[in-house]
């Protein structure tokens, strides 16, 4: 009578039997699928980089080195070697000296310089002033003044990636375009996310004509063409990154009512939300309490997908010019001044766009995993 | 059958009215004007072109001229592009992108199935895998990163295609903008049609008709094909009204003067007619669209009748 619970180790051992949650199973389904779990790995990557990687690059992504405009990406550091002679003659030509000489040696650049007239210690600036050189100072000066040697340390700079059309690092540019995009993503979707579930639960949850009218906001909404809604609402609360978000989020809630209005229309007819209106439970507190926890798995799975579209959707306003504002910038950005300068430098358009491409490749993957994942249907 | 077209047809004109009201305040609410420049006109030249263009009014007697205008045909004058009225903007315009989207939809729904279809038939093989990892590539990666990098490749480093321009639509000059339009339509469809393809295989319809002995390529294409492509019909109706009336990323890029500039060119620029003239156009083709597919829908799928 017994002997189907003996069987069971744990209930021999007398320890209750573990019942595996919801949220328990997915994690464990999500574990075995590999490219979801590839994804967790990149979007964690990308989450590190866009949250320290502007602090730790080398470069600040609003530093300009006009001497490095456009200079194609390479691991090798900037100045090349046989660039350092030609380019000390260009900056040393304004200082209207006769140059003897010029060596490097290692990071050093020594100058011997002579004029007619009593040299200015002040010359040195001239070095200062490019980006190659820097802490330039007067080694030796003859007795009569009029000849020098000088010595410069040789600035030696990575960029990896390259620089863009202003000199700037893109790889600092991509690393906080990286941030923005996170940012508006888990923003906007947040904003979406609130309008949406609260909009869709109090339709399904009111119902009758209540719903008929809110559910026909939202279809006059849909029918709306959507690049003239986000156009209109960047126009109205003008080029400001945050309000941006919002206006966003607030463009995106319309599938996400629709999803939680079928739910809360099926949740209403069950029998612990009539127990609850039958003890007087008031309508917000049935909706905060019992509908909404219970629409969450759609939901997230809903809001995984609608991450990537809003990063998608960010990209294209700032392509269209309609974003983030210099010296800030975003992916969209980038990739519309890569297509502009295509011919020039390839790189600029390259990174940015592989730099995208990855980040929803990984969003999107992780959003099937989960919802393969918490799909009670195939178990 | 004429009955319900002409009822849906006339159930269309509320929606549209509602869309066009709301855009034409919507409109009208944002700041700035058309003729907002970086160095303000004169009093008095701003003045005249207010009262010409009606902008002295009150709000809503330039509403009510525009609905009596728009009553008559008429679109109105561009704000921005002088001495063109909306249509001409919109006539020389919408071939193109008409053009450009119905070719870039016949080859994405040729590739989309042949590829879905063959992925169904193989179902868990290679061929499968290979066809899923495509779609997925083309349903994630965006058009503006498509169709630079499609220029760059073709246009500069290969000079096989010319990079952008429109030249009369020569198909050299098509090709690369259909694909970058193509791409993702390839990918949807190809997913769609792999998923309902599966499922039609196992139908019973099917089942008897391999039971008569009939060719495996008599069966695909006739019976499981039939069923399998009503969730690509439905998916198609806004696809086609998206694509037909432009990309305003792909004219960009591409150089292409196609309509789906004007849109957002107007909407920036504050050129109201001009806005309003392609949210009507977005608008109709929408609700056109939604009717041929349920009428596609009624033809493919004996179990809807419209009456």
């Amino acid at each position: 009578m017994t002997d189907i619970a003996t069987n069971t180790p744990e209930v021999a051992a007398g320890a209750p039997v573990k019942g595996r949650s919801l949220w328990a199973t997915a994690m464990m389904r999500l574990r075995r699928n590999k490219a979801a779990m590839a994804s967790l790995v990149i979007l964690v990557v990308y989450i590190l980089a866009g949250l320290f990687g502007p602090m730790i690059s080398p470069h600040h992504y609003a530093t300009v080195y006009p001497d490095y405009v456009r200079v194609p990406a390479s691991l090798e550091a900037y100045p090349r070697e046989d660039e350092i002679v030609p380019q000390a003659e260009n900056v040393l030509a304004r200082t209207r000296l006769d140059i003897n000489s010029i060596e490097v040696d290692g990071n050093t650049l020594r100058v011997e310089a002579s004029s007619e007239r009593e040299i200015d210690p002040r010359v040195t600036r001239y070095l200062d002033r490019s980006d190659i050189f820097s802490n330039a100072r007067i080694t030796e000066t003859s007795a009569d003044g009029r000849s020098v040697v000088m010595e410069a340390d040789v600035e030696r700079l990575r960029f990896i990636f390259g620089t863009d059309g202003n000199g700037r690092d893109l790889l600092a540019r991509i690393l906080i375009s990286i941030r923005i995009s996170l940012m508006i993503g888990a923003l906007a979707t947040g904003v979406a996310l609130i309008i949406g579930v609260a909009w869709g639960a109090t339709a399904g949850f009111l119902g009758g004509r209540v719903d008929n009218v809110m559910m026909r906001v939202v279809d006059i909404l849909y029918a709306l063409p959507f690049t003239f809604f986000a156009i209109l609402l960047v126009v109205f609360f003008g080029r400001n990154v945050v309000l941006m978000f919002i206006a966003v989020g607030a463009v995106e809630w319309l599938d996400m009512a629709r999803i939680v209005r079928g739910q809360t229309i099926s949740l209403r007819r069950r029998e612990f939300v009539q127990a609850a209106e039958a003890l007087g439970v008031s309508s917000g507190g049935i909706l905060r309490r019992h509908i909404i926890p219970n629409t969450l798995g759609p939901v997230i799975i809903y809001m995984t997908l609608l991450i990537p579209k809003v990063i998608l959707l960010e990209s294209f306003l700032s392509f269209l010019g309609l974003g983030v504002q210099e010296p800030l910038t975003s992916l969209g950005v980038l990739i519309s001044e890569g297509a502009r300068n295509m011919r020039s430098a390839p790189y600029m358009l390259l990174y940015p766009s592989i730099a995208l491409t990855l980040l929803l490749f990984a969003l999107n993957f992780l959003g099937d995993g989960l919802r393969d994942a918490l799909d009670p249907k195939d178990r | 059958m004429f009955g319900y077209v002409l009822r849906r047809l006339l159930g269309a004109i509320p929606t549209l009215f509602l869309i066009i009201t709301l855009s034409f305040f919507l409109m009208r609410v944002a700041p700035g004007g058309p003729f907002d420049r970086e160095r303000a006109l004169e009093a008095k030249v701003l003045e005249n072109l207010n009262r010409v263009f009606h902008l002295d009014r009150p709000l809503w007697e330039q509403y009510l001229y525009y609905l009596g205008n728009l009553a008559r045909g008429d679109l109105g004058p561009s704000f921005i592009y002088r001495d063109f009225s909306v249509q001409q903007l919109l006539g020389s315009g919408l071939p193109i992108s008409i053009q450009l989207g119905a070719t870039a939809l016949l080859l994405a729904l040729l590739i989309g199935s042949v590829l879905g279809t063959i992925a169904a038939l193989r179902q868990n093989s290679w061929v499968d895998y290979g066809v899923t990892a495509v779609a997925t590539f083309g349903i994630t990666v965006p058009n503006f990163v498509v169709a630079p990098l499609l220029s760059l490749v073709f246009g500069v480093w290969l000079s096989l295609l010319p990079a952008g321009g429109w030249g009369n639509g020569g198909p050299a000059n098509m090709l690369l903008p259909v694909i970058t339009l193509a791409l993702p339509q390839v990918a949807v469809i190809a997913r769609l049609i792999r998923g309902s393809m599966i499922e039609a295989l196992r139908s019973d319809h099917v089942r008897t008709a391999r039971a008569y002995g009939l060719p495996a390529r008599m069966v695909v294409i006739v019976h499981a094909m039939r069923a399998a492509c009503l969730p690509v019909v439905s998916y198609l109706g806004p696809a086609a009204a998206a694509l037909l009336t432009g990309s305003v990323v792909v004219e960009t890029i591409f150089g292409l003067p196609g309509i789906g500039r004007y849109f957002v060119q107007g909407a920036l620029n504050r050129d109201y007619t001009l806005v309003m003239g392609t949210v009507i156009i977005i608008a109709v083709f929408v609700v056109v669209f939604n009717l041929v597919v349920d009428l596609i829908y009624a033809a493919l799928d004996p179990r809807v009748r419209y009456d």
